[in-house]
């Protein structure tokens, strides 16, 4: 496909990375459900090992039908490769895992999906890596933060719960003047909305359950790699630039002056800690991407529609989406995210933790679980399931009333969507007379 | 390794083994705004397979110190200052668009050294269009976005380079930004370019060139078309291989230009 632009971003998301089967002429891409790869000699075999060659040895650490999944995430991504991995969770910890050891330090923002959150603080602190959070806003906290052993600057394209929107830009300026690269969790936005890269990220991850997958049936994560950090600038990172006893005391580095970081993520991560993902599962995620511009033009269409019915509305104390005026980081979206702010919000229902429940209750399009970006949509009260042993005050600490409710807007028609929400929000106006 | 080369710093990776110079040698030498890891698969395999390997980084490009130099002849006489710093009586020279180019004037300057020539993804004359010129010189991230683009035939390069789940068109891109970034030398694509467009000795330079000849080339690479190297072949009385491939076809076919490669140097 030569020329002189590269194609658009509905065209990549259909046929990047795959072409039709050689050997069947099968157009889709084929699902290669093996565990090995045959050699075609010992020599080959050596040289495959050896890294002389490019190609499959065992699925774990590459698969034909994965490959084409990380090659289509990174061409959407503006990336150089990625890696599929098992979940959102495992494709944070090979990024961590590839870059920090005991003695190391992260800076992360406070903001953070609950589970990214548990491993920074509590898991990751077990193995001797330390993490100080910070306000996504406070771009003096972001500096204030980084110690000589800083490794990692790490944050979300939209925050959880409140939707902050990440300054890419700026903090990204920052990890760099400290010379360490910018990670972020993509999951809200996708590629679609944002591409991290372009603003000066450097590593992008996703959870693939959600937007990517599309449609709530399979656990992955891929593990995105800008390519445009210069890991010797500094001594930082020996796991790149300096010998590795692991793996034919290769220096990463040297072998690839882009791909260095997929490299050794590839070789050390997916090897030894193993968290990788099933063919099945790339050809689900594949199902999905290939619709995604599609899918999330109708998610924000939808969400719009909704977010706006919600803030008019007498029952609804505000809503967090970064469209609207009210909302702290409004500005900062208008600029990176012009196509519109995912479809994942939350907003706060006048009333008690009792009147939640009900509205909850009440809903019956919308499927009460702990997910998002499902094709359906969903909801979940926190105070009484995700944080239902907080009282008040601690759940004003996170940035949670007892009446907030968190939505996922699907691809439904957004006027049932609108009526089940009436219809429930009255409920939970009875519940309160 | 490490080199000092008329008194600079200069940097050759050496394929993963150290480097013997007893060893047959094979030099590899990379084009426009790229670096030694264009050869990394083909480098490991050479340095695997009976040769000690120097896969350069060109002055000012990358890990070998600055400043870059201006022109073809500059870049030729460099990698044979490198071979004396290395210790190296003889060796293949194989080089990649641009770098092809300093291989064949290398090998014309001092034919007894050189045991074979390689150019790959090759032409003659090299010739740079005005426009990409001006745009490599005002604006070369544009110039990095639109050769990339140009360079690679198709959005799905199997097996992967240097390994699976690699974008390689977005390797291409980064790469420049990279080696653009890296000696803060923003005009060091145009630089390039200018040598490229302003080589006029390749026809003299191959009727001095006493080793045997090979070009490979990619079947539709738009950068450096396969007819676009037909003079510069037949002045070589060149062996022509051509893998289905664009312009970068060591990222983008590895394997047949390995098998390419493996008959060249033979």
């Amino acid at each position: 496909m030569p020329g002189a632009s590269d194609p658009g971003f509905d065209t990549l998301a259909l046929h990047a990375g795959a072409v039709p089967d050689p050997a069947t002429g099968a157009r889709a891409v084929p699902i290669h459900l093996t565990t090995s790869f045959v050699f075609e000699s010992s020599e080959h075999a050596a040289s495959l090992f050896n890294l002389e060659r490019s190609g499959h040895v065992y699925s774990r650490i590459s698969n034909p039908t994965n490959a084409v999944l990380e090659e289509r995430l990174a061409a959407l991504e503006g990336g150089v490769g990625a890696i599929a991995t098992a979940s959102g969770q495992a494709a944070l910890h090979l990024a961590i895992a590839t870059l920090a050891g005991a003695g190391s330090h992260i800076v992360a923002s406070s903001a953070l999906y609950g589970g990214s959150h548990n491993l920074l603080h509590y898991t990751l602190k077990r193995f001797g890596i330390e993490t100080t959070f910070v306000k996504p806003r406070d771009i003096d906290g972001w500096r204030a933060a980084i110690r000589p052993n800083t490794r990692l600057l790490f944050g979300e394209t939209l925050g959880n719960p409140g939707l902050d929107v990440l300054d890419i830009p700026t903090v990204s300026a920052i990890a760099h003047g400290a010379g360490v690269p910018l990670l972020v969790d993509s999951t809200f936005t996708t590629p679609w909305l944002m591409k991290p890269v372009e603003h000066g990220a450097d590593l992008v991850f996703h959870s693939a359950t959600k937007f990517l997958s599309g449609h709530g049936t399979v656990i992955g994560g891929a593990l995105v790699d800008g390519g445009r950090f210069d890991w010797t600038a500094s001594d930082h990172f020996p796991e790149l630039t300096e010998p590795y006893a692991g793996f034919h005391g290769m220096v990463f580095a040297e072998e690839s002056s882009d791909g260095a970081f997929l490299l050794r993520a590839r070789r050390e991560g997916l090897r030894d800690f193993g968290a990788c993902m099933s063919p099945h599962t790339a050809w689900l995620i594949l199902q999905g991407v290939e619709t995604l511009p599609l899918r999330m033009a109708r998610h924000i269409e939808n969400t719009r529609k909704v977010v706006a019915f919600l803030a008019g509305h007498a029952m609804v104390a505000g809503v967090g989406y970064p469209e609207l005026e009210s909302h702290p980081d409004h500005a900062l979206a208008q600029k990176l995210l012009p196509r519109g702010c995912g479809s994942v919000f939350s907003f706060d229902l006048k009333g008690s933790r009792k009147q939640g429940q009900v509205f909850i209750e009440a809903l019956k399009i919308f499927s009460h679980l702990a997910n998002v970006g499902d094709c359906r949509s969903l909801v979940i009260h926190p105070a009484s399931t995700t944080h239902f042993r907080m009282d008040d005050a601690a759940l004003a600490h996170a940035g949670i009333t007892p009446g907030t409710i968190r939505l996922s807007i699907g691809l439904e028609d957004a006027d049932d969507l609108i009526d089940d929400l009436k219809r429930a929000l009255k409920a939970a106006e009875k519940a309160g007379a | 390794m490490k080199l000092t080369v008329n008194g600079r710093e200069a940097y050759a990776y050496t394929g993963g083994k150290t480097f013997d110079p007893a060893l047959p040698c094979a030099v590899f030498i990379h084009g426009a705004l790229h670096d030694h890891t264009v050869w990394t698969l083909l480098a490991r395999w050479c340095a695997h397979h009976g040769y000690s390997v120097l896969a350069v980084d060109l002055p000012g490009h990358m890990k070998s110190a600055g400043p870059a130099l201006e022109s073809v002849e500059a870049m030729a006489d460099w990698v044979l200052a490198l071979l004396d710093a290395a210790e190296v009586k003889q060796a293949a020279l194989v080089g990649h668009s641009m770098g092809s180019l300093v291989a064949l004037e290398a090998a014309g300057r001092a034919p007894e050294r050189a045991t074979r020539l390689v150019m790959v993804g090759t032409a003659f004359p090299m010739k740079v269009s005005p426009a990409l010129l001006e745009m490599s010189k005002n604006d070369p991230l544009a110039a990095i976005d639109l050769v990339t683009t140009l360079s690679y035939s198709s959005i799905a390069q199997k097996p992967g380079y240097p390994g699976p789940g690699v974008w390689v068109r977005g390797g291409g891109k980064a790469l420049g930004r990279l080696v653009l970034a890296k000696q803060d030398n923003p005009l060091l694509y145009h630089q390039d370019f200018v040598a490229c467009d302003a080589y006029r000795g390749a026809i003299d330079a191959a009727g001095k060139v006493t080793a045997p000849a090979t070009l490979i080339l990619g079947r539709r690479d738009q950068m450096t078309p396969p007819k676009a190297a037909a003079e510069i072949g037949a002045a070589l009385k060149a062996h022509v291989a051509t893998v289905d491939a664009g312009h970068v076809l060591m990222a983008e076919a590895p394997d047949a230009t390995l098998a390419a490669l493996r008959a060249a140097l033979v």
